[in-house]
């Protein structure tokens, strides 16, 4: 068996009372790509921050390279050969990429004087080692995310680079943007570097890593070969629970359209969209980042203007402008993020309820009904299984699945017609994104109309008995959840 | 002094969710209790506590307005020019108002605040307007809209003061009410109440401190963002507006630079109050606190004959350094980062 590059053993660590780890291992060969998976909060960042030197291990062994590390900082993490690329990149936005790649080498050797000439060679050759083709003297802002991140891995590899960490690396990246950052994997591992690949993503497991790691509450659950793996036992080692995975029949599906939109015409992002949404139906609309299926949210809920085409609500003609006109005409949006779009984080979990249904609350001249605003309060935390030991308690205090169960609560709070989702799961781990489904499913057979928006394929497959494929802003084909797979939507998306 | 055994006596309390308002409450009682050991007979007067509650108002209904601002997650630096303005433009009309004898007509005072306010909350929907529709950010709108009306004053005036007021105006906001009562406090209590009223008891409450805190996840909820900014710079300048009104009683004049230094004597006022600078958080009990507080060390020093009244800036820059240390130090015990556990809109509901 050939020497191992990083070997772990027994680490713990724990914070003011939490047992973030408790006895991990985590072994890692030359030239490998590993790929460490494990819901939120389960320690994966806290093991990465161990590795490179950002926390102390309070127990444990840790080896690279045949050298035990003790007490090693983060300065010392990269003259081993230890490189993290964060989910930020950690790069300069207001410089250009010359000025990001070549500066840790100017600060390091003290050069007091800048040289243009010097700073651009060295730039140069960490762009060719990734075959990256970027105008060095563009600013790092005005790049897109796929970009900086290349910006980001190119600076890594220039500091001998023998074990690079990938926190989450395809979390804003398009379909192609991801194969395109497997490809330089793949080719960093013909140099010999090892790659601990951060996901908790099953088809990018899949696709890239060679071996695996996952973690759950802090403990190793399973390490070995891909191979071995299938979807089953990994959502099973990721969550302790099992899922079957069932589609969606729907009950009884109304006649007349409840959403109907018509030759709807944004310029720039989508054109000619038309489809009509039942009651009882869960429609998807699927496609890649830049297909226009954000903007349709948007558009659908008032927040961006469509140029021309028409929005009509139980056959009506609806004009709708601002979300206030959309929730007037039933319609609801859980937005895309989350955290910036859906919640009032410091907010308590109460008012983030009620907000959307305020004025219901309240008798004349805004007063609260203080009785009915309590009960309201009490009906959705019971109904939708907060989990909040008192919903006076900031929004912030719940994981990612509670926090999106309130965003739908506070919808569902206000008796909706058309539910459009947009992303409803992103973020989420993989227990309460099957609540989250179950709750669409119920509503659906309640008789709402649901609308998912989203680029998770297989969400999309088992929840919604039809789907539209958006390609460059028109909708290519429609298909029957009966008919729908995972290739043959990829083949009209690309 | 007895401070130290207080602060260890009481640091459950102030570790806790009011911990802010009890630190401010600590550092008022320290001071009162310093006056009590050195001043005692001068500044524990009956006639001490009337002349602060006659002299606060003024100031305090602006902060008032511009804590109503910053909870949006804005500003209102215009309270002392629409103040000025709105003193000015009564004045006018009381004068014009003043019968043969040189007495005013019953009608005329309360005409005087409905006017008054109605000025300020026109002044205050322009602001509102430049911040929600033009999204010029509040602290341009409103320092352009405090230097414009500024202007509007000195041209009105010639730069002179507005003075030979009929008497009976100034008489009867400087009366007390059974003799004890300043009518400046009545008129500053009136609207801290209804202020209170609106962030604890309605929809409008609720609602300023959600957009405060995140206006993007409002709009994406359905808020009116546009139509709750307007409100509520309207509500602050009806609140510099009737501040206007007590200035121009208590020094029986109008002039178009009276206050200089209130706008960021308010601005401090509020952010030692508890209330915070990005929005989203901040109670009106804590904001009166913080105007009690100021008006207590400015008086108290003023018993100090040998200290000279420019001290009265250092002091007050002191405490509100002090109090925000203060902050910082019982934060980074108890709460990782910013995290607060509780909402801090939880306990006005």
């Amino acid at each position: 068996m050939p020497e191992s590059l990083l070997r772990a053993v027994g680490i713990h660590k724990s914070f003011a009372g939490v047992h973030a780890l408790k006895g991990v291992d985590l072994t890692i060969m030359p030239g490998e790509i590993h790929c460490l998976a494990g819901e939120n909060g389960c320690g994966k960042s806290t093991l990465i921050k161990i590795i490179s030197g950002v926390y102390q291990p309070d127990a444990g062994v840790l080896e690279f390279n045949g050298k035990s590390l003790q007490k090693i900082t983060p300065i010392d993490a990269i003259l081993l050969g230890i490189q993290v690329i964060y989910q930020d990149f950690s790069v300069f936005p207001n410089l250009t990429v010359m000025e990001n790649l070549a500066l840790n080498s100017e600060l390091s050797e003290k050069h007091k004087l800048v040289s243009w000439k010097r700073m651009r060679s060295i730039a140069q050759d960490a762009v060719t080692r990734i075959n990256f083709d970027i105008d060095l003297d563009s600013i790092v802002g005005t790049l897109s995310v796929a970009q900086k991140q290349m910006v980001a891995i190119s600076r890594a590899l220039m500091f001998n680079a023998r074990l690079i960490i990938m926190d989450e690396p395809t979390t804003a990246l398009t379909r192609r943007e991801v194969d395109a950052l497997f490809r330089v994997i793949l080719q960093l591992k013909a140099q010999g570097i090892s790659i601990l690949f951060v996901s908790h993503k099953l088809n990018e497991v899949f696709e890239i890593s060679e071996r695996f790691t996952i973690f759950r509450n802090g403990e190793l659950v399973r390490t070995g070969q891909t191979s071995e793996l299938d979807s089953a036992k990994f959502t099973y080692y990721m969550t302790g629970r099992e899922f079957s995975e069932q589609k969606f029949i729907p009950g009884e599906i109304g006649k007349e359209p409840l959403l109907e939109v018509r030759n709807l015409t944004m310029r720039g992002a989508f054109e000619d969209v038309s489809f009509a949404l039942r009651a009882g139906e869960i429609v998807g609309v699927t496609g890649l980042l830049d297909s226009g299926r954000s903007e349709l949210a948007l558009a659908l809920f008032g927040i961006r203007k469509a140029d021309s085409g028409a929005i009509l609500v139980k056959g009506k003609g609806a004009a709708i402008r601002s979300p206030r006109d959309a929730v007037r005409h039933k319609i609801g949006l859980v937005p895309e993020d989350r955290l910036t779009e859906g919640l009032f984080l410091p907010q308590s979990i109460a008012d983030n309820l009620i907000i959307a249904e305020i004025d219901r609350l309240a008798g004349r001249a805004g007063v609260f009904d203080r009785e009915k605003r309590a009960r309201e309060i009490e009906r959705l935390v019971k109904e939708f299984a907060i989990a909040t030991p008192d919903p006076q308690n900031a929004g912030q205090t719940l994981s990612g699945g509670n926090q999106q169960r309130v965003v739908l609560a506070k919808w569902l709070a206000c008796n909706l017609d058309v539910l459009v989702l947009n992303g409803p799961t992103v973020g989420v781990d993989i227990g309460s994104k099957h609540d989250i489904h179950g709750i669409l499913r119920d509503l659906a057979r309640q008789g709402m109309g649901i609308l998912i928006i989203s680029d998770d394929l297989p969400e999309v497959i088992e929840n919604c008995s039809r789907v539209l494929v958006l390609k460059a802003g028109k909708i290519v084909t429609e298909m029957d959840a009966d008919h729908a797979d995972e290739q043959r939507i990829l083949a009209h998306m690309m | 002094m007895s401070g130290n055994v207080k602060a260890s006596s009481l640091r459950g309390i102030l570790a806790g969710r009011n911990a802010h308002i009890w630190r401010l409450v600590l550092v008022m009682v320290g001071w009162m209790a310093f006056m009590a050991l050195t001043k005692y007979e001068k500044f524990y007067t009956l006639i001490n506590f009337q002349t602060m509650a006659s002299q606060f108002p003024e100031f305090g209904l602006m902060a008032l307005g511009v804590m109503l601002c910053m909870i949006t997650g804005g500003i209102d630096l215009s309270p002392v020019g629409v103040a000025n303005l709105t003193a000015i433009l009564m004045a006018f009309l009381l004068k014009a108002l003043v019968g043969p004898e040189g007495g005013l007509p019953g009608y005329a005072i309360p005409l005087v605040f409905l006017l008054g306010a109605l000025t300020g909350c026109l002044l205050g929907a322009l602001n509102g307007l430049l911040v929600s529709k033009v999204r010029i950010p509040p602290i341009l709108a409103t320092l352009g809209m405090s230097e414009l009306l500024a202007g509007v004053a000195i041209v009105l005036t010639n730069g002179n003061a507005v003075s030979k007021l009929p008497v009976d105006y100034a008489l009867t906001i400087n009366s007390r009410i059974g003799g004890l009562i300043p009518v400046q406090l009545v008129i500053f209590s009136v609207m801290a109440m209804l202020i209170w009223f609106l962030l604890s008891r309605t929809t409008y409450g609720t609602k300023i401190y959600l957009l405060g805190t995140n206006a993007r996840a409002a709009q994406y909820s359905g808020l009116n963002n546009g139509r709750l900014l307007v409100k509520t710079y309207m509500l602050s300048g009806a609140c510099a507006a009737l501040g206007g009104l007590i200035m121009l009683a208590n020094y029986n004049s109008a002039r178009a630079n009276y206050g200089g230094v209130y706008v960021l004597q308010c601005v401090l006022i509020v952010v030692l109050g508890g209330v915070s600078p990005t929005g989203g958080r901040g109670r009106i009990s804590g904001v009166v606190l913080a105007i009690f507080l100021l008006r207590m060390l400015e008086t108290g020093i003023n018993r100090f004959p040998q200290i000279s009244s420019y001290y009265i800036s250092l002091i007050w820059g002191g405490v509100l350094l002090l109090v925000m240390v203060l902050d910082y130090l019982t934060n980074r015990g108890t709460r990782p980062g910013h995290g607060k556990s509780k909402a801090p809109g939880a306990s006005a509901a």
